[in-house]
């Protein structure tokens, strides 16, 4: 019978199905069987759609506009590179 | 520059982000995002094409990141290579379930700004690890090789990540009436 430690230190696989079948199995009965290791795995699960879910800002105008600047100005200084193909792959 | 500057429109957001998050200083950012993309035009023939491009623009942005966290050692920054405290003694003290649809409570800036702040009072050795595997999805073994860690210390600062977070993010978003009880 696994105890709360355990799951917890196995909690990263566990979410991330990282396991084997054996492994994942046990975990799911000790989280099925312990309330609180249900909640803080149903919550860290959350917590990490929260964050994945999380759209990042534009880039501050300025901040663009002066990134655009930068890179013009190096192709300016050494002329276009023939790779850029292969970026878009 | 056409091709190139739409990649650098399609992706500077993030690249933003993340150069904000781990430097948490908004000049250090602007320098990461630019070192980023001019990096990234001036090698763009080194660019093997066998991972994504987006993976390849993070390595730069995150080896740029960093470099700018070690510039600033001597200040309180706790450097990204101390000793990690692996005990067991893991954070999990909220023990609530949430609301149904806790990011409805809050407008999208809101919850911008609490899952920001959130990410910022890591320390830089666990918010560099999350944001590596769980913002930007690398796998353990790309966070692992491009921290230049092992990959039980990826697992290690990962979980101890997720777990603070969980505890942050449970404070905000626990149904009323649950509080927390006592656990392990």
């Amino acid at each position: 019978m696994l105890t709360c430690k355990q799951f917890l230190s196995e909690l990263n696989d566990y979410l991330d199905d990282t396991l084997d079948p054996q492994t994942r199995s046990e975990l799911t009965r000790h989280v099925n069987e312990c309330p609180n290791c249900w909640v803080v795995c149903n919550t860290t699960e959350k917590t990490l759609k929260v964050f994945k879910g999380m759209e990042a800002k534009a880039v501050p105008p300025d901040i663009e506009h002066r990134l655009m600047a930068a890179l013009e100005k190096r192709i300016a200084d050494r002329g276009p590179i023939c790779g850029q193909k292969k970026a878009e792959a | 520059m056409s091709a190139f500057s739409d990649l650098v429109t399609h992706y500077d957001r993030r690249i933003f982000r993340m150069a904000k998050q781990i430097t948490q200083n908004d000049d250090d950012a602007e320098d990461v995002l630019q070192e980023t993309f001019l990096k990234a035009y001036s090698h763009l023939d080194d660019f093997q094409g066998n991972s994504k491009f987006y993976t390849w623009l993070v390595r730069i942005a995150v080896n740029e990141a960093l470099m700018k966290l070690r510039k600033r050692r001597s200040d309180k920054t706790v450097p990204l290579d101390e000793p990690i405290d692996t005990g067991e003694d893991e954070v999990v003290r909220e023990i609530a379930v949430w609301d149904e649809n806790p990011e409805q409570q809050y407008s999208r800036e809101e919850l911008g700004a609490l899952l920001d702040e959130a990410i910022q009072s890591l320390k830089p050795a666990y918010r560099t690890v999350f944001i590596l595997r769980d913002i930007e999805e690398m796998s353990i073994e790309e966070t692992a090789d491009l921290l230049k860690l092992s990959i039980s210390a990826v697992k290690s600062r990962l979980l101890r990540a997720r777990l603070q977070l969980r505890e942050k993010l449970t404070r905000l978003f626990k149904r009323k009436g649950d509080d927390a009880f006592a656990y392990l």
